[in-house]
């Protein structure tokens, strides 16, 4: 979901830019009370897990379009919603300024979309999901699936906002098509996405239930968390 | 830092180092979602390059730092396509696992609870011993939680 240089004119993209800027500033500040001696270096590690997926671009059924993984969701599981924007973040940078992939000028607006957007979506549902649904694997799944899911749909629609301030095409009127085709497309992107973070996190909570923030950090009111990652262990 | 994480975390790198550097390769090359939306009104031919009508993505420009040596993923100068986009993957993991980690690790907060939890679980060397203290950890952190 990489906006290239063209897309969106540059006053937009500059505002963006700002807008973002402080947006992981306030994530740098607050994700700190997260980030301890074992965050640290498991946050390291969903950057660069994140940055492998999302080369793994898959097919989805309608012909000749290909979606990858975004990542909010899954960061925000693994590491929460405020250092799991700065993961996804991290990965938008490198893929910019290294490998050529989303424009330099767009940056903002892509880390908007996927870091901000997406992640905080994805957290917003986990953190309902996971007082409503049963504390078992089967619960954990269904949450990081259709946390995962939904939050690329949410992310597609901030480009739309974005195109609708500042899209470089006149779309003559035509800005609900954009967001009608954006929210399919994304639909089927994010069953990708569903499956591939529900796989990931069910298997590190597998391995390493204490590493998965999100059962750290939201236990139910009857249910004790740390009962709960033996549960899911 | 335990054992345990540090097996983990060499363990997370190796599957992220086989997906970048070797699964990439099988990876689709079509327009991905939203590239995809804004070829909308435009045809295009087998290689997804536009050949007629009119569409927001016409209005795409080049990359600032399109000639970068890992630009597209893939290594310049190295001719297999395999091996170049294997490479590139394999660096932009490793790329990302420094700034990332190395970023997180100097922002931690030092000197807390847990960190002190982890320090005295290092002591353990059987692994029973390390999942009761990760327990007793979890405790504390829920504890503090409830009672803040």
């Amino acid at each position: 979901m990489h906006i290239s240089n063209g897309i969106i004119d540059g006053p937009v993209a500059a505002v963006f830019a700002a807008l973002a800027l402080a947006a992981l500033t306030a994530c740098v500040l607050r994700g700190r009370r997260d980030l301890d001696d074992r965050l640290a270096p498991m946050a390291g590690l969903v950057a660069a897990f994140i940055f492998a997926v999302q080369m793994l671009n898959f097919p989805i059924f309608t012909a000749g379009v290909s979606g990858h993984l975004l990542g909010g969701a899954l960061a925000a599981m693994l590491v929460g919603p405020w250092v799991g924007a700065l993961c996804v973040a991290v990965v938008l940078v490198v893929q910019a300024l290294i490998f050529g992939d989303g424009g330099v000028a767009m940056l903002g607006l892509n880390i908007t979309n996927m870091a901000l957007i997406g992640t905080a979506a994805a957290y917003l549902l986990i953190a309902v999901l996971l007082r409503v649904l049963p504390r078992t694997r089967a619960g954990l799944a269904v949450t990081a699936f259709v946390a995962a899911l939904l939050s690329v749909v949410v992310a597609s629609q901030g480009f739309v906002v974005e195109y609708w301030l500042g899209g470089t095409t006149d779309l003559g009127g035509n800005l609900a098509g954009l967001a009608g085709t954006m929210a399919g497309v994304h639909l089927l992107i994010g069953i990708g996405e569903g499956l591939i973070t529900a796989t990931t996190v069910l298997t590190v909570a597998k391995v390493r239930p204490d590493l998965v923030y999100a059962l750290r950090a939201l236990p139910t009111p009857a249910t004790p968390a740390v009962e709960v990652s033996g549960g899911v262990r | 830092m335990k054992n345990r994480t540090w097996a983990f975390l060499a363990g997370g790198l190796l599957v992220a180092l086989l997906l970048a550097g070797v699964v990439s390769n099988y990876a689709s090359s079509h327009p991905d979602g939203l590239d995809s939306s804004l070829l909308k009104g435009c045809t295009v031919d087998a290689d997804d390059n536009i050949v007629g009508g009119s569409c927001p993505a016409q209005q795409a420009r080049d990359h600032e730092l399109g000639d970068s040596p890992l630009a597209d993923y893939g290594v310049r100068g190295i001719e297999n396509s395999f091996v170049s986009t294997g490479l590139s993957g394999v660096l932009g993991v490793l790329v990302t696992f420094a700034i990332g980690g190395g970023a997180f690790w100097l922002l931690r907060r030092r000197g807390d609870a847990s960190t002190t939890g982890d320090d005295t679980a290092d002591g353990t060397s059987s692994t029973g011993d390390a999942t009761a203290a990760e327990g007793a950890t979890g405790d504390a952190v829920t504890a503090a939680r409830h009672t803040s």
